[in-house]
C-alpha cells in the first residue's frame, strides 16, 4: 500500500529502445526463443522434404519452399514476378489502395453509426434490426449484385471490402458502448454534463478500446472480402495475381501472391493495433502495472 | 467553503416504498421507510447485504424512480408522487462501490470535469483548482496519472475529491471501502473524517462494516431485510475529531456491541432466504 | 426469477403481465418492425422507374421486393433450389465438424504443454493472416477432386479461429479453480475433463459461432469459384452464380437471402447447443 509516503521515490520503468533490450535480453535466456525457431525450422523442413526432397505424391505439384524463395529473390525471375519487378508491386498497391479506402470508409461511416447506435436507444431500434437482417448474407453473395450496381472493375471490389468491414466496426462499437459500465454515465450527469459531454467524454472514450478490438477483426475481414472480390472479378491486385498465376500455371507466383498477403494482412493488423495503443494510453499504462 | 454548511444538506425521506419489477414479478425492496438526516450529519446506513440499502441512494442520487413516498432535500421535493424520478445533479455527489473514476482521464482531469462541464470554470482554471484539492488530500504528485496506475486507496481519495470539488450539499457513499484491507481502511477513514471535520459536508454512508459505521458516524441507522425498513437508530455520541485511539474506547466497544445483536438477526434472516442480492 | 418472488415478501399490489403482452407493449420491437417495413417499401420505391420517373442510382439497378417474391415463389418448388440448399448445408458441416475435431485438441495443447506451444505456435502464427480464400486455388492444385478442395479451405477457414478462440479461452482460465482442484486431489487426467475443458467451453462456442460464418462464406466462394458443374456439383454460391450468368437477377437476391437464412439458421444453431452444453451460464 504505497499511498503514504512513498510516492515521491517511484521506480520509473525503463522505456523505449532500453526496455525492448532489456526484454530481449531475459528472453534469450529462456528456451522460448530457440523452441520458436526450431518450431519454424521443422515446419520449413518438413514442407522442403515432402515437396522438393521426396516429391511425395500429390506434394510434387506444389512449388517447394527453396523455389519460391529463390524466385521471390531473383532479379531476373523465370516466371515473370519476384521483389524486383514492378508488377509485383503494382498488384501490391494496388490491393493496399483497395483496402485503404474501403477501410477507411468503414471505419468513417461505421464508428459513428454504431456510437449513435450505442448513445441513442430510438436511433438503435430503428437501425439495428436492418443491420442484423443483411448481416447473415455472406459477402461473397453479394458479388453479383455488386457488379449489377456498381459499373467497372473498381466500385465492386471496394464496394464489397467496405460491406464487410462495415458491419463488424458498427457492431463492436455498439458493443464498447454497451460495455461501458453504467456507473461512468451516472457519474457523469450527477458532475453535471450535458448530452454532448456525455457522447464525447464517457460514450467515445469508453468504447474506445472495443472499437479497436473491432477495427483489427474489420481490417481482417476486409483482406478476406477483398481476395474474395478480387478473384471473382476485376483485374490486378493480390487476389487476382493468385487466381491469375493459377490459370497460366505459374504456382511460384501463386504462392508468392498467397504468402505476400499474408504479410499486408499481417502489416495491417498491426498498424491498427499501433494506432489503437497510442490512442489509449490510459489502458496501456493499467494493462504494463498488471503485467500484461 | 467552510462557514455556512451547516445549514444545508438536510434529507428527509418519508414512507419510501420501493418495487422493481422485473418479468412482471413485483419485488419490494424498500417499505415505508422513514429517515430524517439533518444538515451536516454523517448518517450511516448499516444492514445485510442487498437489503435496499443501494435503493435508498438511487432514489436520493435520481438514478431509480421510487414506488411511493417523498425525498426532500432542505425542505426541496426531491422525488415523490409528482415525480418519481429525482434530478440528477452536482448538489448530491455520489462515490461508487466499485469507484466511477473514469479510466480514460487523468486524476486532475476527472476532478477538474465537473467544473468544466456545469461551464462554472474554464478548462485551466479547473485543472489549477483540481491540482490544489488533490494537493490538499496529499495526492499532489500524483495528478497527472491515470487511475488504473494508482492504488485503489488513492482513487477512492480522488474521487471524493472529484465530488468535493463541486461543492456538493450531500456526500453519498456507497460502500466506497468494501474491498480494501482493513489498515488501508483506516487510512481511509481518517481522509474522510479530516474532510468532514473541513467541510461538514453532509455525509449519507452505506455500509455493512458496524465498527468503521460507529466509528464514522453521528447516527447509525439498521436497516431490515428486504424488504428494508429502519429497525433501529443509534446514536454516536464520541465528541470530534475522533483520532484512531477511539477505536479502543470503552464507549466505542459498548456501542458496537449494543448494535451487533440487531445487525445479527438481520443477517441471519437475509442468509436464510438465500436471494441473490439486487443490483 | 420466480424463486424470489416467492420468497420475499410481495408487495401489495401484485400485478402480474403475460410475457407475451409484456413482449407487445415493447417499444423496441414496434419500431424494429416500423424499420423493416421502411427499408422494404424504399428498396421497392427506388428500384421501379415507374414511381420515382427516373432510374435511382445503384438501387434503380436491382429487382423490387414484389419481383423477388413472384420469383421465389416460382423456384419453391424447384428440386434443384433445396438440392443446392442441401448441398451447400453438407458441405459446410462436414467443413465445419473437421475443423472443431482438429481444431479442438490442437488448441488445448497448445494451451497445455509449453513445449508444445513454442513449436507449433510460430508456424500456425504464420499462416494465419493468409486469407482462406487465398488458398483455394493452391488447394485445387494439391487435391485430386474439387469436392475435396472445397472440403480443405472450409476447414481452414474456421480452423484458424476455433484454434485461436480455444487457446484463449483456456489460457484465460482462474489458475485458483486449477489449484483448488488439484489441492482436492485432481489428477492431470482430472484437472483436463473438470476444470479445463468446460473452462474453455465459452470460448469454444465464441469461436464456433465466428467458426460458422467463416464456413458460409468460405463455400460460398468455392462453390462460385469452382464453377459447380461436374464434380463441383451445385450448392447455393453456384446457384447465385449461374442465375447471375443466365440474366436473372431476382434469382440471385432469393439466392442471397437462402443463403442468409440458412447462415442465420446454423448459427442459431451453434448458440442453442452452447446453451445446453453450459447449464451454469444460463443464469445470466
Amino acid at each position: 500500500m504505497s499511498e503514504t509516503n512513498l510516492t515521491p521515490a517511484r521506480i520509473e520503468r525503463p522505456t523505449g529502445l532500453a526496455m525492448t533490450m532489456h526484454n530481449w535480453k531475459t528472453a534469450l535466456k529462456t528456451q522460448t526463443p530457440y523452441l520458436m525457431t526450431f518450431g519454424i525450422a521443422l515446419w520449413l523442413g518438413a514442407y522442403y522434404l515432402f515437396v522438393e526432397g521426396w516429391e511425395l505424391p500429390r506434394f510434387n505439384k506444389l512449388p517447394g519452399p527453396v523455389e519460391v524463395i529463390t524466385e521471390w529473390l531473383n532479379p531476373d525471375p523465370d516466371w515473370g514476378m519476384s521483389l524486383f519487378t514492378p508488377e509485383y508491386y503494382d498488384h501490391v498497391v494496388v490491393s493496399c489502395r483497395r483496402i485503404l479506402i474501403s477501410f477507411g470508409i468503414a471505419t468513417g461511416v461505421g464508428v459513428p453509426l454504431g456510437l449513435f447506435m450505442g448513445w441513442s436507444k430510438i436511433f438503435r431500434d430503428y437501425t439495428f434490426p436492418i443491420l442484423e437482417t443483411l448481416r447473415p448474407i455472406p459477402i461473397l453473395a453479394w458479388v453479383p449484385l455488386a457488379i449489377l450496381m456498381f459499373s467497372g472493375f473498381e466500385t465492386p471490389v471496394i464496394f464489397l471490402a467496405t460491406l464487410a468491414s462495415l458491419f463488424v466496426t458498427t457492431l463492436n462499437t455498439l458493443l464498447g458502448v454497451d460495455s461501458i459500465d453504467d456507473d461512468y454515465f451516472r457519474a457523469a450527469k450527477s458532475l453535471g454534463s450535458k448530452k454532448h459531454h456525455i457522447f464525447f467524454h464517457i460514450v467515445v472514450p469508453g468504447a474506445l478500446p472495443f472499437i479497436f478490438t473491432g477495427l483489427q477483426i474489420s481490417v481482417g475481414v476486409a483482406w478476406f472480402s477483398l481476395v474474395a472480390a478480387e478473384m471473382v472479378s476485376g483485374e490486378f491486385g493480390l487476389g487476382y495475381l493468385i487466381v491469375d498465376s493459377y490459370m497460366n500455371i505459374t504456382y511460384v507466383t501463386m504462392v508468392i501472391g498467397m504468402l505476400t498477403l499474408g504479410f499486408t494482412g499481417w502489416a495491417s493488423s498491426v498498424i491498427v493495433r499501433m494506432v489503437g495503443n497510442r490512442m489509449m494510453q490510459w489502458r496501456l499504462r493499467a494493462l504494463a502495472l498488471e503485467g500484461r | 467553503m467552510s462557514d455556512s454548511v451547516n445549514s444545508r444538506g438536510a434529507i428527509s425521506i418519508r414512507n419510501l416504498t420501493k418495487i422493481y419489477d422485473p418479468d412482471g414479478v413485483n419485488v419490494m425492496a424498500v417499505d415505508n421507510c422513514s429517515l430524517e438526516i439533518a444538515a451536516g450529519e454523517v448518517c450511516m446506513i448499516v444492514g445485510p447485504s442487498g437489503c435496499g440499502k443501494t435503493t435508498l441512494l438511487n432514489g436520493i442520487a435520481g438514478f431509480h424512480s421510487v414506488t411511493e413516498g417523498e425525498i426532500y432535500l432542505d425542505d426541496e421535493l426531491l422525488c415523490g408522487p409528482s415525480k418519481p424520478k429525482a434530478e440528477q445533479g452536482a448538489d448530491r455527489m455520489v462515490v461508487f462501490q466499485h469507484g466511477a473514476l473514469f479510466p480514460w482521464k487523468t486524476l486532475a482531469e476527472n476532478v477538474a470535469y465537473g467544473p468544466m462541464v456545469q461551464g462554472v470554470l474554464k478548462k485551466n482554471e479547473a485543472l489549477e483548482k483540481a491540482g490544489h484539492m488533490l494537493a490538499e488530500a496529499g495526492l499532489g504528485d500524483v495528478g497527472h496519472k491515470y487511475p488504473g496506475e494508482v492504488s485503489s486507496g488513492m482513487a477512492r481519495r480522488a474521487e471524493i475529491v472529484r465530488a468535493l470539488i463541486n461543492d456538493p450539499k450531500v456526500l453519498l457513499l456507497d460502500e466506497p471501502y468494501r474491498a480494501m484491507d482493513s489498515l488501508t481502511k483506516s487510512i481511509m477513514h481518517e481522509a474522510l473524517l479530516e474532510v468532514y471535520d473541513r467541510t461538514k459536508v453532509t455525509i449519507f454512508f452505506i455500509t455493512h462494516d458496524l465498527e468503521e459505521a460507529i466509528f464514522l458516524g453521528d447516527r447509525v441507522a439498521i436497516m431490515t431485510t428486504r424488504p428494508a425498513t429502519i429497525k433501529k437508530i443509534v446514536d454516536v455520541k464520541i465528541p470530534r475529531p475522533r483520532s484512531y485511539e477511539t477505536l479502543s474506547s470503552e464507549e466505542f466497544r459498548k456501542l458496537v456491541d449494543e448494535t451487533k445483536e440487531a445487525v445479527h438477526e438481520e443477517a441471519i434472516k437475509a442468509f436464510e432466504a438465500g436471494e441473490r442480492e439486487l443490483a | 426469477m420466480a424463486d424470489v418472488a416467492q420468497s420475499t415478501n410481495v408487495g401489495t399490489v401484485p400485478v402480474k403481465r403475460s410475457k407475451l403482452m409484456k413482449k407487445l407493449q415493447n417499444k423496441s420491437l414496434w419500431r424494429g418492425v416500423v424499420a423493416l417495413v421502411g427499408f422494404v417499401l424504399f428498396w421497392e420505391v427506388c428500384s421501379q422507374k415507374l414511381y420515382m420517373g427516373v432510374d435511382v442510382p445503384w438501387i434503380g439497378k436491382i429487382p423490387p421486393p414484389t419481383e423477388v417474391y413472384d420469383e421465389w415463389k416460382k423456384i419453391f418448388f424447384w428440386p434443384g433450389y433445396w438440392e443446392s440448399f442441401y448441398l451447400s448445408t453438407a458441405r459446410v458441416f462436414a467443413g465445419f465438424a473437421m475443423a472443431q475435431l482438429i481444431g479442438i485438441p490442437f488448441g488445448l495443447l497448445l494451451a497445455i504443454n509449453r513445449y508444445f506451444r513454442d513449436i507449433f505456435f510460430p508456424p500456425f502464427e504464420v499462416l494465419r493472416p493468409i486469407p482462406p480464400l487465398a488458398w483455394v486455388p493452391a488447394s485445387i492444385v494439391f487435391w485430386p477432386t474439387t469436392e475435396m478442395s472445397i472440403a480443405f479451405v472450409t476447414f481452414l477457414g474456421a480452423f484458424f479461429t476455433i484454434v485461436i478462440n480455444v487457446l484463449g479461452g483456456a489460457r484465460n482460465i482462474d489458475v485458483q479453480y486449477l489449484r483448488a482442484a488439484k489441492s482436492m486431489g485432481a489428477t492431470q487426467w482430472d484437472l483436463f475433463t473438470k476444470v479445463i475443458l468446460p473452462g474453455t467451453l465459452p470460448s469454444i462456442f465464441t469461436g464456433a459461432a465466428v467458426g460458422m460464418g467463416i464456413t458460409w462464406e468460405v463455400v460460398l466462394a468455392g462453390e462460385m469459384l469452382s464453377g459447380g458443374g461436374q464434380q463441383g456439383g451445385g450448392g447455393l454460391g453456384f446457384f447465385i452464380w449461374s442465375s447471375y450468368m443466365g440474366g436473372t437477377v431476382a434469382q440471385v437476391i432469393v439466392g442471397m437471402i437462402s443463403i442468409g437464412i440458412a447462415g442465420y439458421l446454423s448459427s442459431s444453431f451453434i448458440r442453442y447447443i452452447g446453451v445446453v452444453s453450459m447449464p451454469w451460464r444460463r443464469l445470466f
